[in-house]
């Protein structure tokens, strides 16, 4: 035979070891959540700054770490050029064809301002137009 | 150059980075308020995280109610990419001693950092220390000023002017005079495709999936072509 387990002991047991939601209801979580990401965050900055000094960089991944802006500021831009609406979209899509007028001016100026006054202004006139 | 001139010499190189990190600042402020949260929190934010697009996911995440594992699990998977900055720009800062190395790794950002090697690269004799201090802690105090201002007085930025586009114009601007040689090209490329075709995955798992998936091709092409 097995004994019910009384209904208010099984919601305490619940609420004792539920996963604590944080909201704004509970100041003290926020900050304790704000903590450990700003803790996390500095770890995962400060990782290679602590210990490369300690260890040389052997030379194939010196040459993977030279490649490292071009990989990485090519996967943060390109989804924002060219995912519309939850996919990617090629034509109609303004802000690829704004980004494309805006790596033209990069290409030929190198100046990081032009670049961006060229990107919002292409992107204004593709929005006036279509 | 000294001290004073590589560090002024950072402050100019990321000003123009500027017009997209001001109205980012002010949304992340601004929509920290919106949630509920304090201006004591959203300051706390700024401080300790200094990351706009984890912190904009965290706010999300506190405004739905997400549990604690879900919100930190997100924000220091949005962070993780950063794991490749700071073994990027270690060997430029390897020397430097750790008080210093502590503050530069708090510091860190994409901008600061990609400024930082695309012109280390480029230039033998400018100080490491100080041109990085002068783009990050620059951004530093830009940010901080910014999300004060929007927490206490919103983000009023003009709608029609589309001032988001600003952020990845900027690396943008960056990434074009930065990529050299058929590696580059390749990292690049690749890099693109792959964060595009895995833009919809969770945990921001398709940026980090195209910049490893980019990287791995340069070292391709390069291999090959030797």
């Amino acid at each position: 035979m097995t004994a019910a387990v009384p209904a208010v002991a099984t919601a305490d047991v619940a609420r004792r070891f539920a996963v604590p939601a944080v909201t704004t209801a509970d100041p003290g979580l926020v900050w304790l959540a704000v903590a450990a990401i700003g803790l996390g965050t500095f770890a995962i900055r400060l990782s290679f700054l602590l210990v490369l000094e300690r260890v040389s960089v052997p030379p194939l991944a010196e040459r993977a770490l030279a490649l490292v802006p071009a990989a990485v500021l090519s996967a943060l831009v390109a989804p924002t050029l060219v995912v519309a609406d939850g996919g990617p979209a090629v034509w109609g899509n303004d802000r690829l064809l704004a980004g494309a007028v805006a790596t033209v001016v990069a290409w030929y100026t190198e100046d990081i301002l032009a670049t961006i006054v060229a990107g919002m202004g292409a992107l204004l006139v593709l929005q006036a137009l279509l | 150059m000294t001290a004073r001139e590589d560090f002024a010499a950072g402050v100019r190189t990321v000003a123009p980075v500027l017009v997209g990190i001001v109205p980012f600042g002010l949304v992340a402020g601004a929509a920290a308020v919106g949630a509920g949260l304090s201006v004591a929190h959203a300051v706390g934010l700024s401080v300790l995280v200094f990351a706009g697009a984890s912190q904009l996911a965290t706010i999300e995440l506190v405004d739905a109610g997400a549990s604690l594992g879900v919100v930190l699990l997100t924000a220091l998977v949005i962070n993780a990419r950063m794991v490749m900055y700071s073994a990027s720009i270690a060997p430029h800062l390897a020397d430097e001693p750790l008080r210093w190395r502590l503050p530069e790794a708090y510091l860190l950002t994409d901008q600061a950092y990609a400024l930082s090697v695309v012109r280390f690269a480029r230039d033998e004799a400018v100080s490491r220390r100080w041109f990085y201090l002068g783009c990050a802690v620059t951004l530093w105090v830009v940010w901080q000023v910014c999300t004060v201002l929007g927490a206490a007085l919103g983000a009023r930025v003009p709608p029609w002017l589309p001032l988001e586009f600003a952020v990845p114009l900027s690396f943008l601007a960056i990434l074009v005079p930065a990529v050299e040689g058929r590696a580059g090209a390749a990292a690049a490329a690749v890099g693109a495709g792959v964060a595009v075709l895995g833009a919809g995955l969770p945990y921001n798992a398709g940026l980090l999936a195209g910049a490893s998936a980019g990287i791995l091709a340069g070292l391709l092409v390069e291999a090959w072509a030797a």
